[in-house]
């Protein structure tokens, strides 16, 4: 929250079901600029958070404001120009090809933009996601990876498109690498971080604790559906941090230019079973 | 500059598009000059087209002789229904799938029709029971009229069983709809269990499916139950495209899903409780043509929509063309036609190209 004016912030954001608290007073703040990585065991209540973000689940208390206004009054068309969503799953009814379902983005969001300003989009976002080679296989057909990369460019369509309405916005990204291969982990990672560089406030739930204290100007750290540590991840992470949410007993290294704390599981195998 | 091929690819699919609107438009005007030429009175198509052109700029000087009333009166009413019927369910079948995301979605399964079905037969049935005593005979619209309140209301329950605090869940409507489509189906067939030979042979026909029925009273009743869902379809496109990535991501990408899923039941409900009224069941469209247009264009619903309406259109037109040559004069009911050609049709589709039920 070193921001003073964040573009989305919850403050004391809960969230219930099935008699399950999922998420408990949960605050914090999207800045522009700033990609915020946020971490956790799973069931940890990671991916209910950022539903609650995107204003897919309505908090059953607390509250959030985007760019000023109460997330709840701000209807959906409005809410699609302000953020842009690449969820966990993504399956497809039918079978439609890559370029299309990237299209998708740009479909509601850009209905005042003339025809060529929306092919050029969708394009640049294929070619920008590296897949544009793609673009007239049937998205069944290609690989979950390839899948997902994919989703990736249909969300940057929209966040392109969105750029002509609202100026101030968010991105938000559901363990967006899980499918991908190193090289493709570090591109959309870079990508992330570039659109971030725009002005774009950017959410990012990931696993890789390695490449999240690498990429994150902010780490949030979740456990139990609480945020427990939140902060620059060279001053979040530590030690007992680990222990206590990630029930492992590891020790975190220092990398030499940056600082920046990193892991090797090849410390668990190393130790004599407990 | 040489065309990116991106761009080849996308004025490629353009093209496809267009061509096939205007092909099928073409087409169907042409089906529907044909068909009004056959019957007990042939008459050939290029008069057929001179007495339409005519009635249209009113040059009443062409029309005299009887065949101007067969096709006036008679034929056009008739194929003007099927027209209207056939585009209906096809473009019901269409939206039914993009909504529930499910390639085998069909009217029949969220029990619309077997709710008009169990009305109509309802109609059929205790209808005579009720009037035995009085000398009244059975009014002729109550049939139609009974079958439209049926499916609507069947409709209405399925979506309120579905829908919790403002949110219309599709897989507890499906399933929700076969159970009521499985009662339903039950209790019409426990009404044909009662009935008499003579209600048997009308519940049976009925059942069926007939354009015999069709008259310019009939078609101003049934078009304006009918034509908003075609009229709507551009608005509802978009909608559908988006939901094909799911409900969550749909409302990611700006769009009104709940207003979307009511106006589309609402549309589908009123249209297909009119179809079958006022044609009978009718089988096979809902589901053969919008399957159909998804393997030769793909799913894109600005294109399919339209192209399910047309070939909805033509398919039950040309059923219906066959159902009366057939057995001539006698005539077929038209679900068997459609379903004698839909089902092996559709197979033959699976077994060429199994992606169809890819998901």
């Amino acid at each position: 929250m070193s921001d003073p004016m964040p573009i989305l912030s919850s403050h004391g954001v809960s969230f219930a079901a099935g008699g399950r608290r999922l998420v408990a007073e949960a605050s914090l703040g999207l800045a522009g600029g700033m990609t915020t990585i946020l971490i956790g065991p799973n069931g940890a209540g990671k991916s209910t958070l950022l539903k609650l973000l995107t204003g897919e689940l309505k908090p059953v208390g607390g509250h959030i404001e985007i760019a000023g206004a109460p997330l709840g009054t701000v209807p959906a068309w409005r809410l699609a120009c302000l953020r842009s969503v690449m969820a966990q799953h993504a399956r497809l009814a039918f079978p439609f090809s890559a370029y299309e379902v990237a299209r998708l983005g740009v479909d509601g969001v850009g209905r005042a933009l003339t025809r060529q300003r929306r092919e050029a989009i969708v394009a640049e976002s294929l070619a920008a996601a590296g897949v544009i080679d793609l673009a007239g296989r049937r998205y069944q057909t290609l690989s979950g990876g390839e899948q997902q990369r994919v989703q990736f460019a249909r969300v940057l369509c929209q966040l392109e498109a969105g750029r002509s309405i609202a100026e101030r916005q968010v991105l938000f990204l559901d363990e967006p690498i899980a499918s991908l291969d190193l090289c493709h982990q570090l591109a959309l990672l870079d990508m992330a971080r570039s659109i971030a560089a725009r002005g774009v406030a950017v959410l990012i739930v990931l696993h890789d604790l390695n490449l999240a204290v690498t990429y994150a100007d902010h780490l949030v750290v979740m456990d139990q559906g609480r945020i427990i540590a939140q902060g620059p991840p060279a001053r979040t992470l530590d030690d007992a941090l680990l222990r206590q949410v990630f029930k492992v007993d590891l020790t975190l290294s220092r990398a030499p230019a940056p600082g920046l704390p990193f892991l090797l599981p090849q410390q668990h195998r190393a130790r004599p079973a407990a | 500059m040489a065309p990116s091929p991106l761009a080849t690819l996308i004025t490629g699919r353009r093209r496809v598009g267009a061509l096939a609107l205007a092909g099928l438009t073409l087409a169907c005007l042409l089906l529907a000059i044909v068909a009004i030429g056959q019957g007990a009175i042939s008459i050939a198509p290029g008069r057929v087209a001179e007495i339409l052109i005519a009635r249209l700029t009113g040059d009443a000087t062409l029309l005299e002789g009887r065949d101007v009333l067969v096709v006036l009166n008679i034929r056009l009413p008739r194929v003007l229904l099927g027209l209207l019927v056939g585009a209906g369910l096809a473009v019901s079948g269409a939206l039914m799938q993009g909504l529930f995301r499910n390639p085998l979605a069909d009217p029949g399964l969220v029990g619309v029709s077997s709710g008009a079905a169990l009305a109509a037969a309802a109609t059929i049935v205790l209808g005579d029971r009720f009037l035995a005593g009085t000398m009244m005979k059975l009014p002729f619209a109550l049939l139609p009229a009974g079958a439209f309140c049926g499916g609507l209301a069947s409709t209405l329950a399925l979506y309120l069983i579905a829908t919790r605090g403002g949110r219309t869940s599709v897989a507890t409507m499906l399933l929700a709809g076969v159970a009521l489509g499985a009662l339903a189906g039950a209790l019409t067939g426990l009404l044909a269990f009662v009935s008499d030979d003579r209600q048997l042979r009308d519940l049976t026909f009925w059942s069926l499916g007939s354009l015999g029925g069709a008259s310019w009273t009939k078609l101003s009743a049934v078009a304006p139950i009918i034509l908003p869902l075609l009229l709507l379809m551009p608005l509802l496109a978009r909608g559908l495209n988006g939901l094909m990535l799911g409900e969550a991501e749909a409302y990611h990408l700006g769009i009104p899903v709940q207003r979307i899923k009511a106006l589309a039941i609402l549309l589908v409900a009123l249209a297909v409780g009119a179809s079958v009224a006022s044609a009978g069941m009718i089988g096979f469209v809902g589901i053969v043509v919008p399957h159909l247009i998804r393997l030769s264009v793909g799913p894109d619903h600005r294109l399919l929509l339209p192209l399910s309406a047309l070939g909805g259109a033509m398919l039950l037109v040309g059923a219906d063309i066959a159902a009366r040559l057939i057995v001539a004069p006698a005539e077929l009911p038209i679900g068997i036609v459609t379903a004698t050609i839909g089902a092996p049709f559709f197979l033959w589709l699976l077994l060429r190209r199994t992606s169809v039920l890819d998901v």
